[in-house]
């Protein structure tokens, strides 16, 4: 955790510097694996969540989950996702157990401002998805 | 070439709940020393490769060499029998004759250093590739792993803190209504600086003719041209300073 902390310290100044000086704090997960969550002032409900592997920075935002999903409309929305992959720019989308996510993954040796940049993508995406695909939700 | 498939199975089964190990660890840690042990043998085949290919090159030039001597004790057996030294250019085909059997161990020696090199480069291409194979499904591995152990830790940090996921359609409710709140913030506060901030003075007094306007400004343009009338000069002369 103290390693990704420390390659990240200044993570909150430069995402708000990318994001035209919107607040970020930055909030560190405990548990098994390090977990930094990065809360955008005004879009505090869809944080993201900065982890790791030996080689690769994962940035994740958690966007519905499965219970969140209109029963009826679930095969289109899947399809709706699928189909919206390929376009969206730095981030995929994906599942994670129960959850939905729009994820992004860095080398695991990206330089604080690129993950930046890949934050405040992954949040402008991640907002902008669960708005249109809003009708496939309850 | 197996690992997504194996995730496939292991995501389709019981291993999608959390919390779970997604992935083997030991099959992980197997990997990681097969490509540890797979690099080694890479390093050991390279050297091993530039000594062949040092003696296959030296061989190369040994039968080159060979070559030219055959070549010179031939021509020098001929000068002997055109003298009809019977005896000394015999001397000299034995000569040949040995430089023969020479010049045939070092063309298979150097067949045999050529195979060797053919051999090396294959096992060094495929312990490359099983390097790579591997490494990919330890990435793969690891990175599922931190991807699910990190949503645990990201929900077992929800829960502890007592604030729940609330539905993703009240998130995006909440998000538009703040975004919205912020637009009618600053139409209001744009509003406001009309009716009672220096902008609203500036308007009055530029409506009163006084300070810096456009109205002002074309005004003192108009006075401009009809000073120029009035002096005759409307050839294009130096404007009135």
């Amino acid at each position: 955790m103290t390693v990704l902390l420390h390659q990240l310290s200044n993570l909150d100044t430069l995402t708000s510097a990318v994001m035209g000086g919107v607040g970020v704090q930055l909030q560190p997960i405990a548990g098994e694996v390090p977990v930094i969550q990065v809360c955008i002032e005004g879009r505090d409900e869809l944080p993201i969540f900065v982890t790791c592997s030996d080689t690769q920075l994962i940035c994740l935002c958690y966007l519905w989950t499965d219970e969140d999903v209109r029963a009826d409309r679930r095969a289109e929305l899947h399809e709706a996702l699928l189909d919206l992959n390929p376009s969206v720019p730095l981030s995929s989308f994906g599942r994670v157990g129960q959850r939905y996510v729009l994820t992004g993954a860095l080398a695991r040796s990206a330089r604080a401002e690129d993950v930046a940049h890949e934050v405040a993508v992954l949040s402008d995406n991640a907002l902008d998805a669960l708005d249109a695909l809003a009708d496939y939700l309850r | 070439m197996t690992v997504i498939k194996k995730l496939v199975t292991l995501l389709r089964g019981s291993a999608r709940e959390l919390g779970q190990s997604v992935v083997d660890n030991n099959a992980t840690r197997i990997y990681e020393q097969e490509i540890v042990d797979a690099k080694a043998s890479i390093a050991e085949a390279k050297t091993e490769l530039t000594a062949v290919m040092a003696k296959e090159m030296q061989t190369a030039r040994d039968i080159e060499r060979i070559k030219g001597e055959i070549r010179r004790h031939e021509d020098m057996a001929l000068q002997a029998l055109d003298k009809t030294e019977e005896g000394l250019a015999l001397k000299v085909a034995e000569r040949v004759a040995a430089l023969e059997g020479e010049m045939q161990a070092q063309t298979q020696a150097h067949a045999g250093f050529a195979v060797q090199v053919g051999r090396l480069k294959d096992l060094i291409r495929s312990a490359e590739a099983r390097v790579r194979e591997h490494e990919r499904e330890v990435s793969i591995a690891k990175t599922t792993e931190s991807v699910y152990r990190a949503t645990q830790s990201i929900s077992d940090s929800i829960g502890s803190t007592g604030s729940r996921l609330t539905s993703a359609r009240e998130s995006l409710d909440r998000i538009k209504k703040r975004h919205e709140d912020l637009a009618d913030r600053m139409a209001a506060a744009e509003e406001l600086d009309q009716e009672f901030g220096h902008k609203a003075l500036e308007n009055e007094l530029a409506a009163a003719g006084i300070g810096d306007s456009d109205k002002s400004r074309a005004e003192a343009v108009m006075a401009r041209l009809r000073a120029r009338r009035a002096a005759g000069t409307g050839d294009g002369g130096a404007p009135a300073a």
